[in-house]
């Protein structure tokens, strides 16, 4: 076998994928750790390599045309009237509607395929897990598992998470971006977003939307745990609180303050629904028509 | 007896506040001293305040925008060093209480105190002097704007010592900004203060739309008027169709605050979505009122530095129109994580990326007039060249986010705000640099220093990369805005850069206080006689620098789109035959009144003082009242006048 040395420019991509593979470690949305994460980076990533083709050689006229026509250079061509031409006018209307069919039919589809609300493809049963807001706090709960947490939540790695969620004070953004998608969550109704973590970890979650002075430290921490059996250690620990959830511990909860993580034993039935009915005292029939009466009883913003 | 007002209002314990408002009060006093020391308080009052000549208007409207950029910028210089330092243990200078009032003044101050009074100011300079007109069509409701401007830009400026600002960032979303989460004067300040600044751009709006359409030289049909024009008409058009949007919409949270109505709180059926629905349908046509002059800016600059037509008037009209149109159609994509289904995010979606193409259009017009040419590189080509450079950068990131499988995890990052930093600077803020630098001898009869003015844009376009490309990089590592504090270590490198890149904008603000206080110093050795220092094709070029109150002796007759140029090339312009008697706005103290009223209201209504609201408000409609039975409006320079100041003029060209 003959030995070949790797030509410059082999050389050169190899070190840019070298680069740009160790670059992502770290950087949250180059490195996602889910499949919603996985095609929304795709989406980011091809997204911008169509753009280039209009806006690279864009960026490159300018700085050739300033040269080639500075005043100075008297030697190139000065045509003070010309002011229009047919084909250039049609290329430069055709190109960058062309770049934006393509861009808006990806949008199309990747909207749908992205909808926070549209449940994932899996084989496993998705694990469901209401979320609400607080000032400021994250409160999750387990309905089907009747524990809940503050600050801390945890789900088994490679089962899909639906997060049903809420807020019973100001509007904030539940956000984990490793994870991918964001959703508002807004008082008195319910939102919904769809995700799994491929990998196991501790993912960084927080409110990506301002709700107050204690914003910025109202953060969690999303544990994917490798396996069901781990998932069930961690219901056990949360379990072993001494802590319940009723309607006393939620309003002192809800208090407005940042708080440590907390595990809660057992949680008033029905405790998330009953968030979202305490803000539609005084409300009329024209609001039911807006926030329209979902199967739960509960709000959806749908 | 003063409302919801006490001594507790006053920010004692906040030495960062107290020293800010000592040295706003250091400021307003050396101004009374200097004033009261060359006794030029008279002149003052009638030469500037008073007055109702649009060219006076403007530069007063240029005055307030650069205080507001000033302190604008203050607040940004504050935020970068905070985030640069807050990091663990550290909790930086300021509380966070601090810390949200900073960041939404910054954003009302910048968008609707800098950017508006600077687009509003150059509209009032130029437009008349464009289209070949003598005045505005309603001088008087232009010095109401004015002063209804500063009257809500005090506001702002009166809640850093007496009170607070808003802590909900500069959109005042409720339920944050409803009395229950936000009891204190700062939602109230916000409020008040851009209900009495959108009235008078909402005016303004009506003033220019009427002068535009009534009041051009004979022969400049609408298809020969000049690209600043066009952009100025079609801005324009969405203040009047997106301002009293806003009006209405604040107005609506003042009745939750004030009356405890339910339009827009958690409970009594009250509904947020519907002020992120209605704020956005005012902001985002807001974007465009800001960035369409600024385009109308470069393409006046381009031609007259290329020495050339510009390419494409048709194109450039369509697509002006084309924004126009597709401003009042994205709202939406401002909140594609509030839980639309895929149909509505995927329409707004593909809305927002429709807007590329008309103004990827502008950006190749531009282009394609600059071939072919002979490109000086003046200051204000410069400002165009990093305009052009900056902006389609930014464009990408914009089609980007317009994606709303992108937005869902780029939404609220700071690649949103490196983003709209990107276009506003870029665009708005080079657009209007450019503007000033382009127009000033216009205005003031002489030119501004060329060098420190290349020395300024370096700064800002080497800072301006320095201080955001970090910030496109922290949204991707997942750093989300406003955060006064944060715990990941990833952040920190990024942000300390961005505060370098801060201080470097800082150097080329510093240049720019040089530039005009040098140019001011050498205005002897600067000043142009000519009225065209630069070669100019359009109608403003023709008449005298700085222009006669008067503007033209003789109206103009226009026959081509670039009139000037065309009478300069078919030999010099014809003398006038014949001076005729010529009606001005007399000064009028009304708008003043007017607006000190405004300020005595709004100040009364945050803080619930109703015997200072009350009698305000009547002073407000008493004034208007007086001036609308006062018949008596203008004054007459005779024809022998005008013909002498012509002729003094000619002598000087010589």
């Amino acid at each position: 076998m003959i030995e070949k040395k790797p030509s410059l420019p082999m050389w050169l991509s190899g070190l840019g994928a070298v680069t740009f593979l160790s670059g992502c470690k770290g950087v949250a949305l180059l490195d996602p750790a889910g499949q919603v994460g996985m095609h929304e980076r795709t989406l980011i990533l091809i997204a911008t390599l169509l753009m280039l083709i209009v806006v690279a050689p864009t960026i490159f006229l300018v700085l050739f045309f300033i040269w080639k026509y500075r005043a100075s250079n008297t030697k190139s061509r000065y045509d003070p009237e010309w002011a229009y031409s047919r084909r250039i006018e049609a290329t430069m209307w055709a190109v960058p509607f062309l770049i934006v069919a393509v861009l808006g039919t990806i949008a199309w589809f990747t909207t749908h395929q992205l909808d926070p609300f549209r449940p994932l493809e899996s084989q496993s049963k998705p694990v469901t897990i209401q979320v609400v807001s607080l000032d400021w706090k994250w409160l999750f709960i387990y309905p089907d598992q009747d524990v809940a947490s503050v600050n801390q939540v945890a789900f088994p790695s490679g089962v899909p998470v639906r997060f049903v969620i809420t807020s019973a004070s100001v509007m904030s953004s539940f956000f984990i971006p490793r994870l991918g998608s964001q959703i508002y969550s807004m008082a008195g109704m319910q939102t919904e977003v769809n995700l799994i973590a491929d990998r196991p970890g501790s993912y960084d979650g927080f409110s990506s939307q301002f709700n107050g002075p204690g914003f910025a430290k109202m953060d969690f921490k999303a544990l994917a745990v490798p396996d069901e059996e781990q998932f069930e250690a961690w219901l056990a620990a949360a379990r072993a609180s001494p802590k319940t959830l009723d309607s006393m511990a939620y309003k002192d909860l809800a208090a407005p303050s940042n708080s440590p993580v907390e595990y809660y034993s057992k949680v008033e039935p029905g405790l998330f629904h009953s968030i979202i009915a305490s803000f539609m005292k005084g409300a009329t029939g024209v609001d039911q028509g807006m926030n329209s009466m979902t199967a739960e009883g509960s709000d959806n913003v749908r | 007896m003063f409302g919801k007002l006490t001594l507790d209002a006053l920010p004692l314990d906040s030495p960062i506040q107290m020293a800010g408002g000592a040295f706003m009060g250091v400021l307003v006093l050396a101004f009374i001293v200097y004033l009261v020391r060359t006794r030029k308080w008279s002149y003052l009052w009638k030469e500037w305040l008073t007055s109702l000549d649009h060219k006076k208007i403007g530069i007063m409207y240029m005055v307030l925008a650069s205080l507001m950029l000033v302190r604008g910028f203050i607040d940004a210089i504050m935020m970068r060093s905070q985030q640069a330092m807050a990091y663990g243990p550290n909790q930086g200078i300021l509380s966070p209480e601090h810390f949200d009032q900073i960041f939404s003044v910054h954003g009302t101050i910048m968008i609707l105190f800098m950017a508006m009074p600077f687009i509003i100011g150059l509209m009032n300079i130029v437009l008349p002097l464009q289209i070949g007109s003598r005045d505005v069509a309603f001088p008087f409701m232009n010095s109401v704007s004015l002063w209804l401007t500063w009257a809500g830009a005090l506001l702002v400026n009166l809640s850093l010592v007496i009170g607070e600002f808003a802590q909900t960032g500069w959109s005042a979303y409720p339920p944050l900004s409803e009395l229950r989460f936000s009891p204190e004067s700062g939602v109230d300040y916000y409020i008040w203060a851009l209900e009495i600044a959108g009235a008078a751009t909402l005016m303004s709006g009506i003033n220019f739309l009427v002068t535009i359409l009534r009041m051009r030289a004979p022969g400049m049909t609408l298809r020969k008027m000049p690209i600043f024009t066009w952009t100025s008409l079609c801005t324009n058009m969405l203040i009047i169709g997106a301002f009293p949007v806003l009006t209405v919409t604040l107005g609506l949270l003042a009745l939750d605050r004030y009356l405890g109505m339910h339009f827009f709180t958690n409970d009594g059926g009250g509904n947020m979505m519907m002020y992120a629905n209605l704020f956005w349908d005012w902001g985002h046509p807001e974007v465009y009122i800001v960035i369409l002059p600024a385009f109308g800016i470069f393409s006046e600059v381009v031609p007259t530095f290329s020495g050339k037509a510009l390419f494409g008037y048709t194109s450039m009209v369509v697509a002006t129109f084309a924004i126009t149109f597709l401003s009042f159609t994205v709202w939406l994509h401002h909140f594609f994580t509030m839980g639309s289904g895929g149909d509505v995010n995927a329409v707004f979606g593909i809305s927002t990326m429709l807007i590329a193409v008309p103004t990827g259009v502008k950006i190749f017009n531009w282009l394609f007039t600059m071939f072919r040419g002979r490109v000086r590189f003046t200051t204000p080509m410069l400002w165009t060249i990093g305009f052009m450079l900056v902006f389609t950068m930014g464009g990408m990131a914009g089609v980007l986010l317009a994606m709303p499988g992108a937005d869902f995890v780029l939404h609220n990052s700071l690649f949103l705000i490196a983003h709209f930093h990107t276009m506003l600077i870029g665009g708005t803020v080079f657009g209007v640099f450019a503007g000033v630098a382009y127009w000033f001898p216009k205005a003031f009869g002489f030119q501004l220093d060329e060098k420190l003015g290349k020395r300024a844009f370096w700064s800002w376009l080497i800072g301006f990369f320095i201080a955001f490309a970090p910030l496109y990089v922290l949204g991707f590592l997942g750093m989300t805005r406003r955060l006064v504090h944060y715990d990941n270590p990833a952040y920190r490198p990024w942000l300390i850069v961005a505060a370098v890149g801060v201080a470097i904008i800082l150097f080329g603000i510093l240049n720019q206080i040089a530039q005009l206080v040098v140019s001011i110093v050498n205005r002897e050795k600067n000043r142009d006689n000519s009225g065209d220092p630069w070669n100019g094709r359009t109608l403003e070029w023709s008449i005298p620098s700085p222009p006669p109150p008067y503007n033209f002796a003789i109206v103009p007759e226009v026959h081509g789109i670039d009139a000037f140029w065309e009478d300069k090339r078919s030999g010099s312009p014809k003398r006038p035959v014949e001076y005729v008697d010529i009606s001005l706005p007399r000064n009028s103290v009304i708008g003043i009144l007017i607006g000190a009223f405004s300020l005595g209201f709004g100040f009364g209504m945050v803080w619930h003082i109703w015997w200072l609201a009350i009698p305000c408000l009547i002073g407000i409609v008493a004034a208007f009242v007086a001036r609308a039975s006062n018949e008596d409006h203008e004054y007459e320079i005779s024809a022998a006048e005008v013909e002498r100041i012509e002729l003094d003029r000619r002598a000087r060209v010589g």
